[in-house]
């Protein structure tokens, strides 16, 4: 072997080492949750890397919960909330701050920016006076409103970029054909906003869907919790137990529903993120 | 169909004055073309008769209507834009649909609109595809027939053809030029290509910084330009310009003197200018004649270039750095190097004034 060829082994051998060095990081945690979840407990804390039998008492013991199952629905229900509610404010106010020239159009695009790079614990003792003062407390409404004001900025940020982008000579073309300015935006700018609308609502999607400081702070009952609060507070037969087993098990089936969406819209995701980058 | 009438016409934007109090008229079915350089305000003043645009001080009438505050679609305009800006998601159908649809028109209209609109231009065989399986050439169809679906009164076009090559060019402007003789309507087109303004206008309107030049045939552009620019700016080559001062100026015309060119007794009425003014003589490269140099009057040949049909002769300036060009039948026996002697036809020489403006002709009548 020359000494050529051998560099070339050597270095397709090393990029390959590199590519499962970087996948055993990100996947094999969520590997070992998936694992975990499908144990009985008695076998919890006798390590090993592979299932020998499927047991799925986990999964039956989180859905025979009420409160479980309560907070998977509550947490579809402000995510989804949060991400109509975020893109329809944010392409309104792409078009306006994209596209309608007016005095203080910087500053308002500047303030968004600011606004979110306010960390949610600086303004929680704040929001949470609000959310009392509107009697939301304890309500799914509280989350989506305070997840809408932590997600629209992004949105609106991203939608305004992608709306510049698109060719003045189409809404006026638009305009020509006799289109009002809720028509030119619905029928002629949405279904070219596609790409982005979808990442920037699978963004907002996720972010809601994981939030936990909010949703822990702002709701009392275990009818009101979404998921990652009620996973936390997930409790064993005594003080001293943590049920490792229901845990992963619940952990496991709020992040499938991610897993899924992700890949619906990867394709989308990546022009939406890339979009303007280069010509095409 | 319908006549179009500006009247002090205006478009401040901000600090710039973009048009200035132009004046025009025009008639139902007229063929006219906006042409000037680029910032001259030619796709501004289109925009406000599209009513893409506020118009700031004057009136402009669609028919016998003020359309001043109507907004686009009340006006009865269709526009061509220079990207084309078809709707993407759109099939062609839909494209040109798109404007009934906003009309609630009937379905049954829309359909027969759309399908008559696509035999015209030829679209039927496209009418389920989208914008991004189209040539250039068949987008800039189908942009045409989006304007036209819904019966404008004008139709306008933006520079349409500035994103074709050049062979499609011609033919798209071939086409343009039929369907306008076909369909009889009044068209409105700006560009900043004199060739296309020449070849498809009944009338061109000579734009420069916000205010008009000269309003006229394309043949009237041609052999009367008004002034200096529009001399400069219509015609392929261009006109040459060379210095020269009034050496005596009689009821029966002027003795100018030209540097290089001698003494020229020439056809103008001298108005207000007497002997030592300052000229400038405007002569089109076809209206040169070439003679063996003699004397000081000569100039040195510094290219030559063979185009087939025609040849184009280059000559070093006396004054000024703009080469002088003779236009003649190919072939040629000039060489580069060779000096010769420029004689201009007396009958087609221009003369412009110091402000740019060209001294008239003492009529034919007066004359005799």
């Amino acid at each position: 072997m020359t000494s050529r060829q051998f560099r070339r082994l050597a270095t397709r051998v090393g990029f390959w080492v590199l590519v499962a060095v970087v996948l055993i990081y990100a996947i094999f945690p969520f590997y070992y949750a998936v694992i975990t979840s499908l144990k009985p407990s008695s076998e919890l804390f006798t390590v090993s890397y592979w299932l020998d039998s499927l047991d799925v008492s986990n999964y039956v013991t989180i859905f025979s919960q009420g409160s479980f199952v309560r907070a998977i629905f509550n947490s579809i229900l402000v995510s989804i909330s949060v991400v109509a509610i975020a893109l329809l404010l944010g392409v309104t106010a792409s078009y306006a701050l994209g596209r309608v020239r007016f005095r203080g159009r910087t500053t308002v695009m500047l303030v968004i920016l600011g606004v979110s790079m306010f960390p949610q614990v600086a303004v929680l003792s704040g929001l949470f006076e609000v959310i009392r003062g509107l009697g939301l407390y304890n309500n799914p409404a509280g989350l989506i409103l305070s997840y809408t004001i932590f997600t629209l900025p992004f949105t609106v940020w991203v939608l305004t970029t992608f709306m510049k982008q698109l060719p003045m000579e189409l809404e006026e073309a638009a305009i020509m054909d006799g289109a009002t300015p809720w028509v030119t935006i619905t029928k002629v700018f949405l279904p070219l906003m596609w790409p982005a609308m979808a990442t920037t609502g699978l963004l907002a999607f996720i972010a809601a869907w994981n939030e936990f400081l909010f949703a822990l702070t702002f709701t009392l009952t275990d009818s009101q919790r979404t998921v990652p609060v009620a996973i936390a507070l997930i409790s064993g037969g005594s003080q001293h137990e943590l049920p490792w087993g229901p845990i992963m098990a619940a952990s496991v089936t709020v992040t499938v529903p991610l897993v899924i969406l992700v890949m619906i819209f990867q394709r989308r995701i990546v022009s939406g993120l890339t979009a303007g980058a280069v010509k095409g | 169909m319908a006549s179009v009438k500006l009247d002090k016409l205006n478009k401040v934007f901000g600090h710039d004055h973009i048009i200035k109090d132009v004046d025009l008229g025009i008639g139902d079915g007229e063929f006219v073309v906006f042409v000037g350089p680029s910032g001259c305000g030619k796709s501004t003043l289109l925009r406000l008769i599209a009513g893409l645009e506020s118009i700031t001080d004057g009136e402009l009438r669609i028919g016998e209507q003020v359309v001043n505050d109507l907004p686009p679609r009340e006006r009865g305009v269709g526009m061509v834009f220079q990207s084309y800006a078809l709707y993407p998601h759109m099939t062609v159908y839909e494209n040109m649909a798109f404007g009934l649809k906003l009309a609630k028109t009937a379905n049954e209209t829309i359909e027969e609109r759309v399908m008559a609109t696509a035999r015209i231009l030829q679209l039927e065989e496209l009418l389920h595809r989208k914008p991004k399986e189209l040539s250039g050439g068949q987008r800039q169809r189908v942009a045409m027939g989006r304007a036209m679906a819904r019966e404008p009164r004008i139709l306008l076009f933006d520079e349409p053809l500035s994103n074709l090559d050049a062979s499609l060019r011609v033919q798209m402007r071939n086409e343009i030029a039929r369907l306008h003789q076909r369909l009889g309507a009044t068209v409105i087109y700006v560009t900043h290509d004199q060739v296309e303004a020449m070849t498809l206008a009944d009338k061109i309107v000579v734009l420069n910084a916000g205010q008009v030049e000269q309003v006229g045939t394309p043949q009237e552009l041609y052999q009367r330009p008004l002034t200096k620019f529009v001399a400069g700016f219509i015609g392929s080559p261009t006109m040459n310009f060379l210095p020269a001062e009034m050496v005596a100026g009689t009821t029966e015309g002027c003795r100018v003197h030209a540097n290089g060119i001698g003494e020229l007794d020439l056809p103008q009425d001298p108005g207000r200018h007497g002997a030592g003014d300052a000229l400038t003589l405007g002569v089109r490269p076809e209206h040169l004649g070439l003679a063996p140099a003699s004397g000081d009057n000569s100039f040195e040949i510094v290219n030559v270039e063979y185009l087939g049909n025609e040849v184009y002769i280059y000559f070093e300036p006396k004054d000024g750095d703009t080469l002088l060009i003779h236009r003649s039948e190919a072939p040629s026996c000039w060489e580069i190097g060779q000096h010769a002697a420029l004689l201009p036809s007396v009958a087609n020489v221009h003369l412009f004034d110091s402000d740019g403006c060209a001294l008239a002709l003492i009529s034919t009548r007066d004359a005799a």
